[in-house]
């Protein structure tokens, strides 16, 4: 592909219930775009693990991601109330998810390191009350 | 070992699935009531043993690549929860077994949490 391809998702943060559907769509995306399966499984689960996150703490927010023909970039924003510590926010084990959350068996903590490790690159990019943005990139090669 | 072992093993029901695909074969499984965790330190496990239920359990399994869900202690998923496992080609099995007895099982007759136990 020469172009880069895009493709964009709401995430509604309204309803547990669909936390994930977005990154359902996605990995369908990559499939049927014949990427390699172990990179479709990396590049889902971080998107998923930042969907879930938008739903628990942002009441949902935007996916945009852009693949070309070097990596699937993901960029995930929300409006919600920004990370005051992102090097706590980091650690593993770390959570401010509320105990409904956990027990539907999230909020563990291990969200946006697990992000971090199954993606090439990740930013964060967070201020308090304005809203968070996260971007991902997997190599493709 | 097949799915369909697994299935004779925890003496489960089929909620969703059909004959097919109870003859593919599994490696290595993992059991969690916590998504996060399955998310976290999971890798290439085609079982997932679980007693919660919620669509998310579906929706992780499906990220995960697994094919094979079980539900423990008699914890049976809602029809919609069903259906997106259809959707997903997953096959649903419910066992009325708890956790640490359905995983033992399944170790003791080969299936490990690394791959099929030499026996």
């Amino acid at each position: 592909m020469s172009e880069a391809l895009t493709f964009h998702f709401d995430v509604n943060g309204e309803d547990f219930t669909s936390a994930g559907q977005a990154s359902v769509r996605f990995k369908k995306n990559m499939r049927e775009l014949g990427v390699d399966p172990e990179i479709i499984r990396r590049a889902s689960i971080a998107m998923y693990e930042g969907e879930i996150n938008m739903v628990i703490h942002a009441h949902g927010g935007v996916a945009d991601v852009e693949v070309d023909e070097d990596a699937i970039k993901i960029v995930l924003k929300d409006r919600g109330p920004g990370i005051p510590d992102i090097a706590k926010a980091m650690q593993e084990g770390y959570s401010t998810a509320p105990d409904n959350i956990r027990s539907l068996g999230f909020g563990a903590g291990m969200g946006l390191p697990n992000m971090k490790r199954y993606t090439d690159e990740m930013q964060i990019e967070s201020t308090v009350g304005v809203g968070t943005t996260v971007t991902m990139k997997i190599n493709l090669n | 070992m097949k799915i369909k072992e697994v299935k004779e093993l925890l003496d489960a029901e089929l909620l969703c699935g059909d004959e097919a695909e109870l003859e593919k074969d599994v490696y290595s499984a993992c059991g969690s009531d916590m998504m996060s965790d399955v998310l976290a330190y999971v890798k290439d496990q085609s079982v997932l043993l679980t007693g919660l239920v919620n669509p998310q359990v579906i929706r992780t399994a499906e990220m995960m690549d697994m094919i094979c869900l079980v539900f423990v202690r008699s914890k049976k998923p809602t029809p919609e929860m069903v259906s997106l496992a259809h959707e997903h080609g997953l096959v649903v099995l419910a066992t009325e077994k708890r956790m640490y007895e359905a995983c033992g099982i399944l170790y003791s007759n080969g299936l490990t949490s690394k791959g099929v136990k030499k026996r």
